[in-house]
């Protein structure tokens, strides 16, 4: 174990210490010699961007992720956790952003799911009954009906539900990883209250949101983590908000950008108070010839439902949008594509690509007509297809029939994006195109979008990575809680008032 | 706050198939071919009796499809159990040790199931597709091929229409049934293994998160219908008076279809015991009308095929509404 000089024994009182904590994935390191402390009945801030380690640090504290090197101390006790239960029996519940209820049970077998009161194996209904009221008058909605299937709760609801489920497992400290970010401001309001009473009541808290507003609102402290490192620790009220920001986003990174000369023309696309099924507010934006438009914001921000809408996987409810001067009327993905557009999905995985097929079957799929007759396929000339492609977008793979599950995440979103080329989609919607690839990869993927817009393609480029927006984009839009806040020429927007504009839907 | 609604929608997941039920008999009673017959109480015995077996394993089938699995070797492992209680009385086993022999024997494949499908973490659809054929040919084997006749004992009586003492009304296969089906309702209901059941078939990972015992759950659920299905093969030897390899092939579709119909989801967290034995008694007078009125078998089939599409359909429409 590696300590770092200085960092003795903790003082005994703390419900939470973490001492020196270090974790390497492979050759990156995740976190180094990260401390955190948490004060009884307080309310701590973990904040950083995207991949700044804090979900690590969590994961660390729940027992999930064991820490390379590093201590971890609750009320002064070590504390080494095996896995999540042992975490959980120290009196540490975590609630998620992604609920983990059972919709189909009640309430209250949801609250006291894997601990219920029993005798014989007979459930004691009157303990079982005393014990979950009390815990929903704890959180101050004993409005809540123990007997409504949890599916037809709110989400806000759900989540008072989640949160009494730790009480009744008289948890002391409780971590909260974005919980506002699916919630109404009136929902968001009602959860801090329960927080404050939670604190009130000697309950510490670990609060992690990009809603800086609100995170200044509702913590005592706050602890900065960036590029895995402790950047700050202090009282909330000894930082302002640019102040946080500038700790976040740290000096100005002048990232190389392979910039390629372009020329912006006429609007392709505009959207006019466009409300798709999914999106919670209607949104306009032109988007013109050969170029980049960027659409900044964070995770839940509106952007990958607004291009779901244009691409015709979710209905539009309100407000019209033209395409090449035309409105495109409703469709499906098929229509779209034929019309010229293209969508590359941020979740490669699950509805990107199709990772047990050949690179050359996913690279063709959207447009087979070229190598068939009459339905029936050549095989022959589709790889050769492929392999000109493979070749054009420097797609290291052994053939053309290697199954894509194979090749590494830049290789496989190169191919996602050979795809719409192929498909000679003229508005190409990308979706987070260069999230969890290596860093050439993500570089030939910033040049190829360069020479499209040169093309005369039209890009609109989601990134929740500024730098990137920054370096490659002719215009950025910021969303923030579904609304494009501001649009501005790239020039006219550096980190910090994107950041600004993404986590505080300040103009 | 929604209490009410709650509680209705309790009322209306059952009342669905209880309106079916009662549809399919108020229709077969106005048949002027049968009408006169239908409703006879001995008829309604003969219902009762030829539904034992389908209720039997579908009782221990709504345990696993509510929690999310299911089981195709159900219809196998009856024809096996009924195999082996043959076998044991003829090998001169008294009848009660026989009867048991053929529940365990029900058990062990049910707990193997189970085990296979923790231990390999396979899906159990695989599991119970192979094991359809194994305990299929293991009760070939075991019957060498033919049917075992064995004497005749109080085992052949269990399902006997008029039984002897008169005071019983029905035939001791049906009491069981009823016994069983009120004891494993309240099983569901008032334990916390019935509240593991739904809450593995609601969201596994969650229950898992919640330290519920997944995997030791899940081999007791598939242990529990394998003893009954052992039970429905004892009552399938009592119904045939010999032990017959080649019996029920395709009746676990019946099993199924019968805890589908009752308001059992398929993908897991919903059903009920009583709607389960709504749903076997839909088809048992479907049956029972469609003989009376001379119709083809094929005409049964084709109309319980339309009766689970319609019902599956009406509980997603309902779903649909409330979400």
């Amino acid at each position: 174990m590696t300590e770092r000089a200085g960092s003795g024994p903790p003082p005994s009182v703390l419900p939470l210490s973490m001492r020196g904590i270090s974790k390497n994935f492979g050759a990156t390191a995740a976190l180094r010699l990260v401390d955190l402390d948490v004060e009884r009945g307080k309310v701590q801030a973990l904040l950083g961007e995207n991949g700044a380690g804090k979900s690590t640090l969590m994961k660390i504290l729940s027992g999930a992720v064991r820490p390379d090197a590093g201590r971890m101390f609750l009320d002064g006790l070590p504390y080494a956790p095996a896995n999540p239960l042992d975490g959980r029996r120290r009196g540490i519940a975590m609630i998620y952003q992604e609920l983990n209820l059972a919709p189909h049970l009640s309430v209250e077998e949801n609250l006291m799911l894997g601990r219920e009161k029993q005798t014989l194996g007979f459930l004691r209904r009157a303990e079982t009954r005393r014990r979950v009221r009390e815990a929903l008058e704890l959180v101050h909605h004993p409005e809540i009906d123990p007997d409504v299937p949890v599916q037809e709760l709110g989400i806000g609801a759900r989540q008072v539900v989640e949160i009494a489920r730790a009480l009744v497992e008289r948890a002391s400290l409780l971590v909260m990883d974005e919980p506002t970010s699916s919630l109404s401001q009136e929902d968001t309001e009602r959860l801090f209250q329960i927080i404050r009473r939670l604190a009130a009541e000697g309950v510490s808290l670990i609060y992690i949101s990009h809603f800086l507003e609100e995170v200044q609102r509702v913590a005592d402290s706050v602890t900065v983590l960036r590029d895995g490192q402790r950047i700050f620790s202090g009282r909330m009220d000894q930082v302002t908000l640019g102040g946080l920001i500038r700790l976040m986003v740290g000096q100005e990174v002048k990232q190389l950008f392979p910039k390629v000369d372009h020329v912006v023309g006429k609007p392709v696309m505009t959207l006019r108070s466009l409300k798709g099924r999914r999106m919670q507010a209607p949104v306009s934006f032109v988007l013109r010839r050969g170029e980049i438009l960027g659409l900044a914001g964070l995770v839940g921000a509106g952007r990958t439902e607004t291009l779901r809408t244009l691409f015709g996987l979710d209905e539009v409810e309100a407000g019209s949008w033209e395409a090449f001067g035309r409105p495109p009327g409703g469709g499906c993905p098929a229509r779209r594509i034929k019309q010229g557009l293209g969508f590359l999905s941020e979740d490669r995985q699950g509805e990107g690509l199709a990772l047990d097929r050949s690179v050359a079957d996913n690279l063709t799929l959207s447009r087979l007509r070229p190598y068939s007759r009459w339905g029936i396929l050549s095989l022959r000339r589709q790889r050769q297809a492929a392999e000109e492609w493979m070749a054009r977008m420097n797609i290291k793979a052994r053939s053309a029939l290697q199954p894509l599950g194979n090749l590494s995440g830049g290789n496989q979103q190169k191919t996602a994006l050979a795809r719409l080329l192929h498909q000679q989609a003229d508005i190409l919607l990308l979706d987070e195109p260069t999230r969890g690839i290596d860093v050439v990869s993500k570089s030939q993927i910033y040049e190829w979008i360069g020479r499209l817009a040169r093309e005369g393609k039209s890009i609109v480029f989601v990134s929740s990575y500024f730098p990137e927006l920054l370096g490659l984009c002719d215009t950025i839009a910021a969303f923030y809680r579904g609304r494009v806040t501001d649009v501005r020429p790239a020039s006219g927007w550096d980190a910090s008032s994107l950041m600004a504009a993404s986590a505080l839907g300040q103009a | 706050m929604t209490k009410d609604r709650g509680r209705f929608r309790a009322l209306v997941n059952w009342l669905g198939p209880f309106i079916g039920l009662i549809l399919v008999i108020v229709l077969f009673s106005l048949m002027p071919e049968v009408r006169d017959r239908f409703l006879r109480v001995s008829n309604l015995r003969n219902v009762a009796t030829q539904s034992v077996i389908v209720a039997l394993g579908a009782l221990g089938m709504t345990f696993i499809i509510i929690s999310g699995g299911i089981d195709l070797s159900a219809a196998s492992n009856i024809a096996l159990s009924s195999v082996i209680t043959a076998f044991a009385i003829n090998a001169g086993f008294s009848p009660a040790l026989a009867v048991l022999a053929g529940i365990l024997t029900g058990g062990l494949i049910g707990l193997l199931n189970g085990g296979l499908i923790t231990s390999l973490r396979l899906v159990p659809f695989i599991i119970t597709l192979g094991m359809l054929g194994i305990a299929r040919g293991l009760a070939k084997w075991i019957a060498g091929n033919q049917k075992i006749d064995a004497p005749l004992t109080w085992v052949t009586q269990l399902m006997v229409k008029s039984p002897r003492p008169g005071w019983l009304i029905l035939a001791p296969g049906v009491w069981m049934m009823i016994l069983l089906a009120a004891l494993l309702a309240a099983v569901l209901r008032t334990t916390v293994f019935g509240r593991h059941v739904f809450a593995i078939g609601s969201n596994e990972a969650a229950a898992r998160l919640c330290g519920v015992r997944t995997g030791r759950t899940k081999i007791l659920i598939y242990t529990l219908s394998g003893l009954l299905c052992g039970l429905a093969g004892v009552m399938e030897f009592s119904r045939l008076t010999v032990g017959d390899p080649t019996v029920a092939v395709g009746l676990e579709l019946d099993i199924i279809a019968a805890v589908v119909i009752g308001g059992g989801s398929l993908s897991g967290g919903q059903g009920s015991i009583l709607g389960t034995m709504i749903g076997v008694f839909i088809m048992a007078f479907l049956r029972n009308g469609s003989t009376m009125m001379g119709w083809p078998n094929y005409i049964q089939e084709i109309i319980i095929g339309l009766i689970i599409i319609a019902a599956v359909t009406l509980d997603r429409l309902r779903y649909r509404r409330e979400a």
